[in-house]
Parts: C-alpha cells; sequence; structure tokens
C-alpha cells in the first residue's frame, strides 16, 4: 500500500468538514457565541457590581464557581494522564481517542482556572501572585502546577499535531480552504516531511512528553487536593484527599471522554474510526474506575462517621438533613448505577456506556458541591446569623450562567478545533497501517476497504 | 530628605513606645515624646522651623518642627505596619463570666473601624459546652494565632504576623481570593462584597493599622487596633465594655488591663484557670478566655437585644426552652 495515496484518500475524507460550513453548524455556533455574550454581562455585572452578584458570602466563600473549577481541572489531569499512558505505551486506541482526549485536556485546562479567577475579588490584582508570591501558599503551588501543566499540555498536543499539519499542508492546495488556514497549516507543520529521522525523533519527543504530562498530572491533581486538606475545616482536612482527588478526577475524566468521544462520532460521522469496542473497554475502565472512587468516598465518609467527632458529626448531619437527596445522588446514585449498568456485560453498548458516563460526571460533580459548600456552612464557630444567604449558599444566575457560558466555551473552541484539524490523527491511522501488529485484524481490514 | 525624616519618625516613635503603654501613660508620654526628639535633634536635619516646647518638668526644649505633627497618631505605612511595635507581645483576655451580651464592645469596634452594622469584627456568640451546662455569651474576635493559618495560606502575603503578635491585612495587597476565610478556625475573616461610598473616603490615608478605608473585594478583620496602641490607648472594645470583661496588655510585660484594674497576665490565666478557644487545633492563639464560672449576669438578661440580634440565638436550643418558660 502507498503511503501517499493513502494519505490523499485520508485528506478527501477529512477534507470536506474543513471546507464548508453547512447551516446547521452555523447555528450551533452562533448560539454558542450567545450565551458566551450572556456569560460576559454576567461577568461584566461581577465585575463593575462586586461578588454580591453572586451567591457567596461570609462563610461559603466559595460556591460553583469552584465546584467547576475542579471539574474542569481534574477532567483535564485526566485527560492528560490518560493521552500520556496511551502514547507511552503505545496502545492501539490512540488512534480512535488520543486527539480528543488532548483536545480535552487542553481546552479544559483553559476553561477551569477561569472559575477560580472568578472566584477572586480583585482581578486587577492578579499580577500580584507574581510580584509578591509566597511559596508556602498552596495556591501559589497550584498556579505553579497549572502553569506548567498549561505549557506541557500545548506542547504535546501540538506534537500530536505536527504530521497532521503537514498531511494538510501537502494536499490542501487543490481545496477551497482559506488562504489563511492553509497558511496556518504550512507554519505550523515546520518543515516536517515525515522522513525516518523526522519521524523517529518526533516520536521520541513526543514519548518523553507523554511521561512527563502523566507525572505532571498527578502532581498537579495533588496540589489542587492540597488546596482543601491542608486546612483546618471538617471534611477538607483529610488525609486521602490527594490520591481520593485523583480518582476522582479519573473518573470524571474517562466519563467525559466518553460522553465526548459518543458526540463527536454522532456529530462529525467518525463511525469508522470511534467504534463500539473503544466504548466497551472504555466502559471497563470507567467500572474499575468507579469501583475505586466509590471505594474511597465509602472510606472518606466512614472514618468520620465512626469516629464521630463533634465537628465532623455537624457535618455529617447536615449531609444527611440539608443535603440529602444530593448526597444520594452524588455518592449512592452516581457511583453505584453507574457500576450497576456497566458491570453487566449485555449493558456495554454505546448508548448505555454513555449513559453511565453522563450519571458518573453529574455525580462527581454533585460530590464536588458536597465537598465545598456544605463544609463552609459547617465552621469551628456557630453561624448564629439572621441573614438567610449568609448561612446557606444557594447560587445566584450569575455564576449560573457563567457556569453553563463555561460550557459553551469549551463546546465553541471544540467545534473551531474540529474545522481547522480532523479529530481522528490522520498520521496514527497511517501508522496503524504500517505496523499491523499494534492493531486488531477487524480494524486493518475496514481500513484497507 | 522627606524619607530621611519619615525613617526618623519611626524610630523616634519606637523609642516612646518602649517607655510604657500601660502605665499612666499621658505624663510619661508627654515627656519622652520631648526627650526623644531633644535626643535625636543633632542627628536631624534642620529645615529652618524650630520650635520651642515645654516638658512637664518644666524644661524648655527646642524641637524641630517638622517632627512634632507625627506623634503619636502618626500614619503608618504599609510597609511599616509590617513591622509590628517593637518588644510588645500584645495579648487579649476576655472574661466570659462577666459578660452579659450587651453589645457595647460590637457597637464600638463598628464605630473606630467605620463598619456597617452587619459588619462585626467582635461577633457575640452563645455557646454551650456541653448539653449539661448553661450556654455562655462568647465576644469573639481575631484570635492573632501564633500559629495563623491564613498567614500560611496567604499567596500574596497580603496578610501577615507582626512581631508584637498581631495579625494584619494590607487591603493594598488583597487579591481577594478569600483562602485565607476558608482557613480560618475561628470565622474572623469577612469580605467586602460590594462597594461602598465609605470606601472613597480618602479623607484619612489607608493603613492596615486602622483597617480604613476599606476596599471592594477584598478580606478585612479585627486588627487589635495598633493605631490605639501606638497611643497608649485601649482597643476600642476593651474602651467600650462596660462590664470590664475585655482586658488587653502585653505579655513581656505580664500585664493586662481592662481600663479599670491593671493585673498580671499569668496570675489571672492561673487563677481563674484561663484557656484558648479550640487550643487542639494548635493554631496557638493570642485571646484567652476565663471560663463563664460564677456568671455575674443571668443569661436571659443577654436577651435585652434588638429583635434582630436575638433571633440569631434562636436556633440554640435552650433559647427555644427560655422562651417556652416565657423568660425571654
Amino acid at each position: 500500500m502507498n503511503i501517499e495515496s493513502r494519505k490523499r484518500e485520508l485528506f478527501k475524507e477529512f477534507a470536506p468538514r474543513l471546507e464548508t460550513t453547512s447551516i446547521k453548524s452555523k447555528i450551533y455556533i452562533g448560539s454558542l457565541i450567545a450565551i458566551i455574550l450572556v456569560g460576559l454581562y454576567a461577568f461584566y455585572l461581577q465585575m463593575s457590581k462586586g461578588q454580591i452578584v453572586t451567591g457567596m458570602r461570609d462563610n461559603v466563600v466559595w460556591g460553583i464557581y469552584e465546584v467547576n473549577f475542579i471539574l474542569l481541572v481534574c477532567i483535564s489531569y485526566s485527560g492528560a494522564f490518560i493521552s500520556g499512558i496511551l502514547h507511552f505505551f503505545h496502545s492501539p486506541w490512540k488512534t480512535a481517542i488520543a486527539r480528543i482526549v488532548e483536545i480535552i485536556t487542553v481546552l479544559s485546562l483553559l476553561i477551569g482556572p477561569i472559575y477560580i479567577l472568578l472566584c477572586m475579588g480583585r482581578l486587577d490584582r492578579l499580577h500580584y501572585l507574581f510580584m509578591y508570591p509566597r511559596i508556602q501558599s498552596p495556591i501559589t503551588w497550584d498556579i505553579m502546577a497549572i502553569i506548567t501543566d498549561i505549557i506541557a499540555c500545548f506542547i504535546y498536543l501540538y506534537l500530536t499535531f505536527i504530521p497532521d499539519f503537514a498531511i494538510l499542508r501537502d494536499h490542501c492546495e487543490e481545496r477551497k480552504i482559506p488562504k489563511w488556514v492553509k497558511k496556518m497549516y504550512k507554519t505550523l507543520a515546520i518543515g516536517y516531511q515525515d522522513t525516518k529521522t523526522q519521524r523517529n525523533r518526533l516520536h521520541k519527543i513526543t514519548r518523553t512528553m507523554s511521561a512527563m504530562v502523566i507525572v505532571l498530572a498527578i502532581v498537579a491533581y495533588s496540589v489542587l487536593a492540597w488546596i482543601f486538606s491542608l486546612t483546618l475545616q471538617p471534611g477538607w482536612n483529610s488525609t486521602i484527599f490527594a490520591p481520593y482527588f485523583i480518582v476522582g478526577g479519573l473518573f470524571s475524566g474517562v466519563a467525559f471522554i466518553i460522553i465526548t468521544m459518543y458526540l463527536v462520532r454522532k456529530f462529525y460521522k467518525l463511525e469508522k474510526y470511534i467504534r463500539k469496542a473503544h466504548f466497551k473497554v472504555g466502559g471497563i475502565i470507567l467500572l474499575i474506575l468507579a469501583m475505586l472512587y466509590g471505594y474511597f468516598t465509602f472510606t472518606e465518609y466512614f472514618s468520620r462517621w465512626f469516629s464521630h467527632k463533634e465537628i465532623d458529626t455537624n457535618l455529617l448531619d447536615k449531609l444527611f438533613t440539608r443535603y440529602f437527596w444530593e448526597f444520594i445522588l452524588a455518592n449512592y446514585v452516581g457511583i453505584l448505577v453507574p457500576i450497576g449498568i456497566l458491570f453487566f456485560k449485555k449493558f456495554r453498548t454505546i448508548k448505555w456506556v454513555t449513559i453511565a458516563s453522563v450519571i458518573a460526571l453529574a455525580g462527581v460533580w454533585l460530590n464536588r458541591y458536597l465537598i465545598v459548600i456544605p463544609t463552609l456552612e459547617t465552621p469551628y464557630i456557630p453561624i448564629q446569623d439572621t441573614r438567610i444567604d449568609y448561612i446557606f449558599y444557594s447560587a445566584s444566575w450569575v455564576e449560573i450562567i457563567l457556569s453553563i457560558a463555561g460550557i459553551a466555551a469549551f463546546l465553541l473552541m471544540f467545534a473551531l478545533i474540529g474545522k481547522i484539524v480532523p479529530l481522528v490523527p490522520m498520521n496514527y491511522i497511517l501508522a496503524g497501517q504500517s505496523a499491523p501488529k499494534t492493531v486488531k485484524e477487524k480494524d486493518n481490514k475496514e481500513i484497507s476497504e | 530628605m522627606k524619607k530621611n525624616n519619615t525613617e526618623e519618625g519611626g524610630t523616634n516613635r519606637r523609642k516612646f513606645l518602649k517607655l510604657g503603654l500601660l502605665s499612666s501613660f499621658t505624663a510619661i508620654a508627654g515627656t519622652s515624646i520631648v526627650t526623644n526628639l531633644a535626643a535625636q535633634e543633632n542627628e536631624t536635619e534642620p529645615t529652618g522651623e524650630v520650635m520651642r516646647l515645654l516638658t512637664p518638668d518644666g524644661k524648655i526644649v527646642e524641637v524641630n518642627a517638622s517632627n512634632i505633627n507625627k506623634y503619636p497618631e502618626a500614619y503608618i505605612s504599609p510597609e511599616e505596619s509590617r513591622k509590628g511595635i517593637p518588644d510588645r507581645k500584645f495579648v487579649m483576655v476576655i472574661d466570659l463570666a462577666r459578660c452579659k451580651n450587651a453589645r457595647k464592645c460590637v457597637e464600638g469596634c463598628q464605630k473606630g473601624h467605620n463598619l456597617d452594622y452587619h459588619q462585626e469584627f467582635m461577633q457575640i456568640k452563645l455557646i454551650r459546652d456541653n448539653p449539661a451546662a448553661e450556654p455562655y455569651w462568647f465576644p469573639k474576635n481575631c484570635m492573632h494565632c501564633d500559629e495563623p493559618p491564613c498567614v500560611t495560606v496567604c499567596p500574596t502575603g497580603a496578610t501577615f504576623k507582626r512581631e508584637d503578635n498581631i495579625v494584619l491585612i494590607d487591603n493594598e495587597r488583597c487579591i481577594g481570593c478569600k483562602f485565607c476565610v476558608t482557613s480560618c478556625p475561628y470565622s474572623a475573616r469577612i469580605f467586602n462584597w460590594e462597594h461602598k461610598a465609605k470606601f472613597d473616603d480618602k479623607s484619612q490615608p489607608y493603613s492596615p493599622e486602622t483597617s480604613v478605608p476599606g476596599a471592594m473585594g477584598t478580606v478585612t478583620k479585627c486588627d487589635f487596633c495598633p493605631d490605639l496602641l501606638r497611643q497608649g490607648l485601649l482597643p476600642h472594645c476593651a474602651q467600650s465594655c462596660p462590664e470590664g470583661v475585655i482586658y488587653f496588655g502585653d505579655r513581656n510585660e505580664d500585664l493586662v488591663t481592662n481600663g479599670n484594674e491593671t493585673v498580671r497576665f499569668s496570675e489571672l490565666i492561673n487563677k481563674r484557670e484561663g484557656y484558648r478557644h479550640l487550643e487542639h487545633l494548635g493554631t496557638k492563639p493570642n485571646v484567652y478566655y476565663l471560663p463563664a464560672v460564677d456568671k455575674l449576669y443571668e443569661l436571659e438578661d443577654g436577651f435585652d437585644v434588638s429583635e434582630e440580634v436575638k433571633e440569631r440565638y434562636k436556633d440554640v436550643p435552650y433559647v427555644q426552652e427560655l422562651k417556652k418558660q416565657g423568660k425571654i
């Protein structure tokens, strides 16, 4: 099989999506932009009027912004972790999902930290973090971890893009692709000609980077968990928080990847590449993570309940009265239902695995909510106030709109990236052909057909 | 030139403070200012204008005019306020047996720091140690811990621990991340959620020592009133308490006073079994409490307050009982 002609075929297959924009997708992108604009208005309100427009008050000083931040950053770290593993161990799965995972990693790492910025009272003083840094503050560690991670993930994502940019550059000439896009392909391909030395060198760098992003993800997860667990608060001050966050993050990350796979497969017509087998394995990984996550969640609450220190009891009382349904949904439904679905082989279908993932993701979000908010509502010193918003937190419309706008921004950027590069890496498809051992027989057949 | 003067002002002031905070400060302080100034006059660059002053013991001294107005209410810049008052270890003792929830400390503090009705550096909680015990009024401000969790977690050094035990906030450095609020186990910190007209009042330059004027999006809290301490006065709360509940003083001198009586700190704590709230957390507070034994007032007396304040305690079971019995 001639690689050059195969490249051309692949390009022909993916090019239409890069060339034209359907009315449907124009409406879709337009509505995403509209949501983001409403979000920007809410942001303007918060900036001009202060955080009084949010539901945050003294006692509960961090609200759903913090919850979104944890969730998105954890998804990103698990994306880095998973794609690192896919590359490092030359997994055949990387053909289908590596690019999606990498895009998720970078996008959620771009949007996640915005939420922590929304939590800040003085955005105009953001540079003070670098002007007057104090190294013993876990926030400083987190900033270092996130910045390092963003840089590393960008480099990593770019490395995996280079061969595809080269293919796009070589084959876009005869197509009706805007000039600036052609120019961009040429610049971004940085003269990659797919020679043997170049390929080997790129492979080596990608492999090194993949090992690094795995380590970075673990460090970043832990630092994020330490923001909570290094304080004295009940419900936060826990020794298992770092591994708990890693497992919970991986759980939500895998769920998120499966949901994205489902959507991409459906809307980008990639059924040929993202197949049932991927969902099956994804479902098994999700099952294992669900059991681990359930175990950690149980241990965390069980030890607090059994030792029943007064302050922990107060917290648990609150969780089992005011937050009863949220607790049930987060820690029973959100864990046991995915396990129940994925445990049975016949439910490991595309539809059911995706349903389990949606439940898992929602459960993790709620679990984070229950970690952040009830703890802040249960301080050591009783609150004793008459203002209800100072006693209990409830998110304001500004916070909700900005949360939705974050999702919209994620989808918009994903759509734009999908306009520029194919969501299935072409170079991996090619590599899969030249090294048939790593790909299943069936896959090969399908590709060569 | 100007800078020189400020620095010198700083040393002079510190020398003044060394001479005693609690002991009959007015007369001594007056002398000490002048003697210190006189002693330093040779080092000061002459600005031309020289003033003649009469000391309390009848001597006439010449003083450089540029130094005069700095005492004792001189402006302390944010940088200067990080150092603290030398050789002091400030400490507060709150006598729970005498507190009757008169709320004068809260009001005094709010007036002194230009706070709104609901902004309380000093809060009065109703605490019950165990189900058999009667609850007691518990005035709570910032504990000015020796191991302050808030200072540890601050990413910009906006909040800091001074040599004189005081934990302050520089609201010009604060980025409003609120990590300190979540890490304080005493709920001592409050956040400025919105802009208020009073923040625009720049008639008094901002100093972390006065916490005035506030700024939107920053954290604020009890500051132990270092501006008053520099004048040899007690903090607003201690000054306003009609019952003498709040003692304030210096560990180094081993003296605390509530304005009426001055006692040895160590004796007071030893004799009255003084304790620190949430000792087990290891934050090492500098606010001590004398247990609420042999209370001077009935708990019911504390409900002679506004309806709004009464409402705050409605969830305390004991209060519900009192209500049933018709005592409040």
